[in-house]
C-alpha cells in the first residue's frame, strides 16, 4: 500500500505544483475556478482515454506515437504558458490593480483562463495516465492486496492535492504587488523545463538526434527521482543528466519567454509610484 | 457555444505544433542501429543484462508478457516510455559510451531491474 502511494504520490507532484501556480497566478479572475476545473476535467477524461488506448497510441506513427503525443502536448502547454506570460504583461497590471470595468476585466481575465485551463489540463493528462495505468495494473493483477494498493494510490492522489493546496497558499501569500512578478518568473522557468522535456521524446523517438551526450550527472548529489529532485524538476526543470539539446532548448525557451514577456510590457512607469500596492 | 478568440488561438497552436512535429522528417537511423530485444515477465527483465555496442545508436524493443502495463524507463539511457499489458514498444538511443546502464519499470521498480552493459 504504501508502494502505491509513493508512485502515485510521485505521479501527482508535478501536477498539483502546476495548479496550484495556476491558481495562484489567475487570483483575483472572475471565473477561474470554473476554468480551471474544466482543465482538471479534461485532463482527467484524456488520462483515462490515453490509459485505455495506450497500446494504441503506441503503435501509432511508425512506433512513436506514443512520444510524438508526449512531446506535442508539452509543446502546447510551453506555447500556452509564454503566451499566458506576455498577455500577463500587456493587461495583468490594470486587471491584478483595480477592476474598473467588471465586464470588461471578466472578457479579458477569460482570454487567458483558455490558456491556463490548457496547461491545467496537460498537466493533468500527463500525469494522471500514469496513475490511471498504474492503478488499472493493479486492478487487473486482481491479485488480495490490490484493495489495499488502490487505496494508497488513492491517498496518495489526495497527497498530491495537497501540494496543490500548499504551493497556492505558498504562492498567495506573497504580497500583491509582487505575486505578479513571482509568477511571470515561475511560469517562464516552468515553460523552459517543460521544453527540456519535450526534447527528451523527441530524441528517444529518434527525431532529434543531435547533443544528445549527457552534459552533466549530479544524480549523486541530487536525483531528479528524488522528492525535492522531482519538485525541482516541475519548477525549473532540474534534470540530473541533461542532453547538450535540452540545456539548449531550456536557454531558448527562457530568454525568448523572458525577451517577449518584457517586449509585450507596459513600458516602466516615469511618473510618481502608485499611492496603492 | 461560441469559442473565444483565445481558444482559436490555443486550438491554432495546438494544430501548429502537431503539423510542425509532423512536419520533421523520420531520421533514417536503423541501418545503423544495434537492436537489444527484452521482454517483462512476471515483473522481471528478460535478460536483465543485456549487451550492446558502444559508438552506435541503440534500438531498444521491449515486449512485455504480463497483463499489466509497464513503463520502461532509465535514467541513463534518457528513455521512458510505458509497454500496455501485453504490448511491444521500441525505444531510441543515442551512440552510448562504454559502461553499465541501469533500466527498470517505473511502476514496479524494486523487482523489475535491468543492465546494459555497453563495450
Amino acid at each position: 500500500m504504501l508502494g502505491a502511494l509513493i508512485i502515485v504520490f510521485r505521479e501527482v507532484i508535478e501536477a498539483g505544483i502546476i495548479v496550484g501556480i495556476m491558481l495562484a497566478v489567475t487570483k483575483g479572475v472572475p471565473g477561474r475556478g470554473r476554468w480551471i476545473a474544466t482543465g482538471v476535467g479534461a485532463g482527467i477524461a484524456g488520462a483515462s482515454l490515453l490509459a485505455v488506448f495506450a497500446d494504441q497510441i503506441s503503435n501509432a506513427l511508425a512506433g512513436i506515437g506514443q512520444e510524438l503525443f508526449n512531446a506535442a502536448i508539452l509543446f502546447v502547454a510551453v506555447i500556452m504558458l509564454a503566451w499566458h506570460n506576455i498577455w500577463m504583461a500587456r493587461h495583468g497590471r490594470q486587471l491584478a490593480a483595480q477592476m474598473k470595468e467588471v465586464g470588461d476585466a471578466v472578457a479579458k481575465g477569460s482570454r487567458s483562463l483558455a490558456a491556463v485551463a490548457i496547461v491545467v489540463a496537460v498537466a493533468v493528462l500527463r500525469e494522471g495516465s500514469e496513475i490511471a495505468l498504474f492503478l488499472y495494473g493493479l486492478v487487473i493483477a486482481g491479485d488480495s492486496s490490490a484493495l489495499g494498493l488502490v487505496a494508497g494510490g488513492l491517498i496518495g492522489l489526495l497527497l498530491g492535492c495537497g501540494v496543490t493546496v500548499l504551493t497556492f497558499l505558498g504562492l498567495v501569500k506573497i504580497p500583491g504587488r509582487y505575486l505578479f512578478g513571482v509568477t511571470t518568473f515561475l511560469i517562464t522557468f516552468l515553460a523552459a523545463g517543460l521544453a527540456a522535456q519535450c526534447v527528451v521524446f523527441l530524441q528517444q523517438a529518434g527525431i532529434a538526434t543531435a547533443l544528445e551526450d549527457t552534459v552533466w550527472d549530479t544524480s549523486a548529489i541530487l536525483s531528479d527521482r528524488s522528492l525535492i529532485g522531482r519538485m525541482l524538476h516541475t519548477l525549473i526543470g532540474y534534470t540530473d543528466q541533461p542532453s547538450g539539446m535540452q540545456l539548449l532548448v531550456y536557454a531558448l525557451t527562457l530568454i525568448m519567454i523572458f525577451g517577449l514577456t518584457k517586449a509585450f510590457g507596459p513600458p516602466p512607469p516615469t511618473k510618481q509610484p502608485a499611492v496603492i500596492g | 457555444m461560441k469559442l473565444p478568440a483565445s481558444r482559436k488561438h490555443a486550438i491554432g497552436a495546438g494544430i501548429l505544433a502537431i503539423g510542425l512535429l509532423a512536419a520533421i522528417p523520420p531520421v533514417a537511423f536503423a541501418e545503423d542501429a544495434a537492436t537489444v530485444r527484452l521482454s517483462i515477465k512476471d515483473h522481471r527483465f528478460q535478460p536483465a543484462e543485456a549487451r550492446a555496442p558502444a559508438g552506435k545508436p541503440i534500438t531498444i524493443e521491449i515486449h512485455n508478457f504480463d497483463p499489466t502495463p509497464a513503463e520502461f524507463e532509465s535514467r541513463t539511457l534518457r528513455v521512458e516510455k510505458v509497454v500496455a499489458g501485453g504490448g511491444t514498444i521500441t525505444v531510441q538511443v543515442r551512440p552510448l559510451g562504454a559502461g553499465r546502464y541501469r533500466f527498470f519499470d517505473d511502476y514496479h521498480e524494486d523487482t523489475t531491474e535491468g543492465f546494459l552493459t555497453v563495450q
